[in-house]
């Protein structure tokens, strides 16, 4: 019969680990659940090229809209290099839920120190709500490679006192 | 411990047959000749991006340069570098540890090498920026996806021969333990057979065609969840020739023994099957797949602490065991007893210090709640430098002045130069690594050639500081990678023959050698069809559900 040595105190370090391997876990199902804190997952396809052929994504149709419940709705294009509208103005303090989509290739989004963060891909409309806790004018950054203009993609996201 | 009735028998220098030994140290030289190659080119390119984006040097400035750039770093140092130098450590120590020579060998080498270099011309000419990451539905000149994809497929010739020599030898030997290091390159060659399947569908249904102009359009959904598939494991490919070298080299370098053989056994297979069904969090912020998905990735994504601090554990053991025998006392005097001079001891010490900041950066990326702050940031840049630049070259770099002695029969030209050189390496990449770490929290991305962002001067003038070590962080880097290349130069050419413990090729063996090992620990049937059903569950739905979500076909671009 093949045995295998563990040193008593190896035993102790796996045990003091899968210890930590299970905290982690019940710490990021804990967030997920109770504040329901969840990447963009929203598995929604749409005809990249045909963004501006449809309700929602047609130019006129782009920028801030406030809901019935007080929230706020972004609807934006990221193209080649841009974001559009090139500058939102919304309530600090207050749910915002941004619907993406790209017109071309990969991109990404980010507003740095906050939860705004998505990878836009195409052929997907990427959907995301947090809300800003601090009020000021920030850079909305493409994140991902989309070409050689890809420095030059960034927006401003203006975020503004409650009245 | 009482280990000293046992220290002065068995020995781990196998008998091998002259031809044996002849082709895999043929193979093992010129495929990490490539490597190296592959290594001193590559280095510049970093340094060079460093200086480009950093804003310091404005004539130096070329967005098309940089990514060309970008792309070929990448290409060099994460695909060839990794690829050549495990097959040529995977063949020397095939003929090593268990005497038997490749089937396919050359082929292998070859494939790879004409891969690589179709691969290079449209990189180096700025036809295939796209990152080695690919980013579909941009397209590059086809010529690099075909190179790429030989790369790939010669080392599936590699693959095979680990796996025939493994299973020969165990026909011929059963029930013995096939050698620890056997073992462990061989099941890096079967995880990376699984790993590479990713990337090769991609390549091959999806970029090949669309670049070749026989598929009108692609979808970038699938695109990118097939390349998961690889993108995490592959990082353990490049990772457990580095562990190998910790586990069944370093302790005999530093004068011990192995502290447990099995424990090293169950830390590979845990490698392997958590290696490949994780890859969903490098899509943690992607439109494309559902939530249940992510956090099911997640959860086997933190099962990799387990064999990461078993490694940990085992290794600090052994090295506490050579640090006693040379006469260290007491909690820590061992660890100054240990022979910083040795330069495979020296840098297990420097990885191991890299791998523990760098591993807990990457708890920060995998977390499914708090990678949205990081996400494609400088922080993630930092984060893999210091696993793979630090943590895993680094112990490449020591296999080399290891192996140099022994295939070439000199004495290696420096060893003092050696251990100035790991020593540089490792604090230009602590230099490099620890700025990017803060501008990734600071919210600079990753993946741009400069940071125009001038609406917001105050957040630019906040990443300034940083720049600059950045810069010099690489520059060491690159001092330190010439100082390797010429040490191995001196080393071939030299006229000095090496010593015999220098030439003699002996592994570690562990305080207790074992005699058997339990199946499960000695062969990969189970775990062959544990991936098999762990990668069902993992990826069998999310790749399944692109036959009926009915995404519009997305139309290539160049960049």
């Amino acid at each position: 019969m093949s045995s295998i040595h563990i040193d008593p105190l190896e035993k102790k370090w796996i045990w003091a680990v899968g210890t930590i391997v299970v905290l982690t876990w019940i710490v990021q199902l804990y967030y997920a659940i109770a504040d329901s804190i969840h990447p963009p997952s929203n598995v929604e396809v749409i005809d990249s090229a045909k963004l501006h052929m449809t309700e929602e994504f047609a130019e006129k149709n782009l920028g801030v809209k406030k809901e019935e419940d007080g929230s706020y709705t972004v609807t934006m294009v990221a193209a080649r290099y841009g974001f559009y509208p090139p500058m939102i103005e919304v309530p600090v303090d207050t749910k915002v839920k941004l619907r993406i989509a790209s017109f071309d290739v990969l991109h990404g989004l980010h507003v740095p120190g906050s939860n705004m963060a998505t990878m836009v891909v195409p052929g997907y409309v990427s959907e995301v709500t947090t809300a800003f806790t601090k009020t000021g004018d920030f850079p909305m950054i493409c994140n991902e490679f989309c070409g050689l203009g890809h420095d030059y993609m960034y927006a401003k996201v203006r975020v503004l006192a409650k009245q | 411990m009482s280990m000293t009735a046992q220290l002065s028998t068995a020995s781990g220098v196998n008998h091998v047959d002259a031809d044996i030994k002849a082709s895999g140290n043929s193979l093992g030289i010129w495929a990490m000749r490539v490597a190296f190659i592959a290594l001193v080119v590559g280095l510049p390119m970093g340094f060079f991006q460093a200086a480009e984006r950093s804003g310091l040097f404005p004539w130096l400035e070329s967005t098309a340069v940089y990514f060309a750039s970008t792309t070929t770093h990448g290409v060099l140092l994460a695909f060839v570098l990794t690829t050549f130098f495990t097959m040529g450590f995977g063949y020397h120590t095939m003929a090593h540890s268990i005497n038997k020579k490749a089937f396919f060998g050359w082929i292998g080498f070859w494939v790879s090498l004409v891969g690589t270099l179709i691969a290079a011309v449209p990189m180096l000419t700025g036809a295939a920026s796209v990152l080695y990451t690919f980013y579909p539905p941009e397209m590059a000149h086809p010529a690099f996806y075909v190179g790429a994809t030989l790369l790939v497929v010669g080392s599936w010739f590699w693959v095979a021969d680990m796996l025939i020599g493994f299973t020969q030898w165990k026909r011929e030997n059963p029930g013995k333990p096939v050698p620890l290091v056997m073992f462990a390159i061989a099941i890096n060659a079967l995880m990376w057979g699984w790993t590479s399947l990713g990337v090769a569908s991609e390549v091959l249904f999806q970029l090949i065609p669309v670049s070749l102009g026989l598929m009108e359009t692609l979808d970038p959904g699938l695109a990118r969840t097939l390349f998961s598939w690889t993108l995490h494991a592959i990082v353990y490919f490049w990772l457990i020739p580095a562990y190998i070298v910790m586990y069944t080299i370093m302790p005999k370098e530093a004068g011990g023994r192995l502290f447990s053989d099995e424990m090293a056994r169950i830390a590979f297979v845990m490698l392997f099957i958590f290696s490949v069904p994780i890859g969903f969090h490098h899509l943690y912020l992607d439109p494309m797949q559902a939530a249940g998905w992510k956090l099911l990735h997640m959860f086997g994504t933190f099962m990799v602490a387990i064999p990461t601090f078993i490694t940990g554990f085992t290794v600090i053991a052994s090295l506490e065991i050579a640090g006693r025998l040379r006469g260290g006392k007491g909690l820590f005097g061992w660890i100054m007893a240990l022979d910083w001079k040795n330069p495979v001891v020296l840098a297990g010490m420097l990885s191991l210090l890299m791998l523990t900041a760098g591993g807990w950066g990457g708890v920060i990326n995998a977390s499914y709640s708090m990678d949205v702050m990081v996400h494609n940031t400088q922080w993630v840049t930092g984060h893999f430098h210091l696993i793979f630049g630090g943590t895993t070259v680094i112990m490449y770099l020591a296999g080399a002045y290891w192996l140099w002695p022994k295939i070439t029969g000199h004495a290696l030209y420096s060893k003092t130069l050696a251990v100035w050189q790991l020593w540089l390496y490792a604090v230009g990449m602590v230099v490099l690594t620890g700025p990017w770490h803060a501008l990734g929290l600071a919210g600079q991305p990753r993946r741009v050639s400069s940071t125009p962002y001038n609406q917001f001067p105050e957040v630019v003038a906040s990443w300034g500081t940083y720049e600059l070590l950045m810069v010099i962080g690489a520059s060491m880097i690159v001092v330190s990678g010439f100082m390797f290349i010429y040490n191995l130069c001196k080393t071939a050419s030299s006229k000095i023959a090496a010593s015999e413990a220098e030439a003699k090729v002996e592994y570690a063996q562990a305080i207790h050698p074992p005699v058997r090992v339990p199946r499960l620990l000695n062969s990969f049937t189970f775990w062959n069809w544990a991936m098999f059903a762990y990668m069902i569950i993992s990826y069998g739905y999310p790749i399944l559900q692109f036959a009926f979500i009915g995404t519009p076909g997305v139309i290539p671009w160049g960049y």
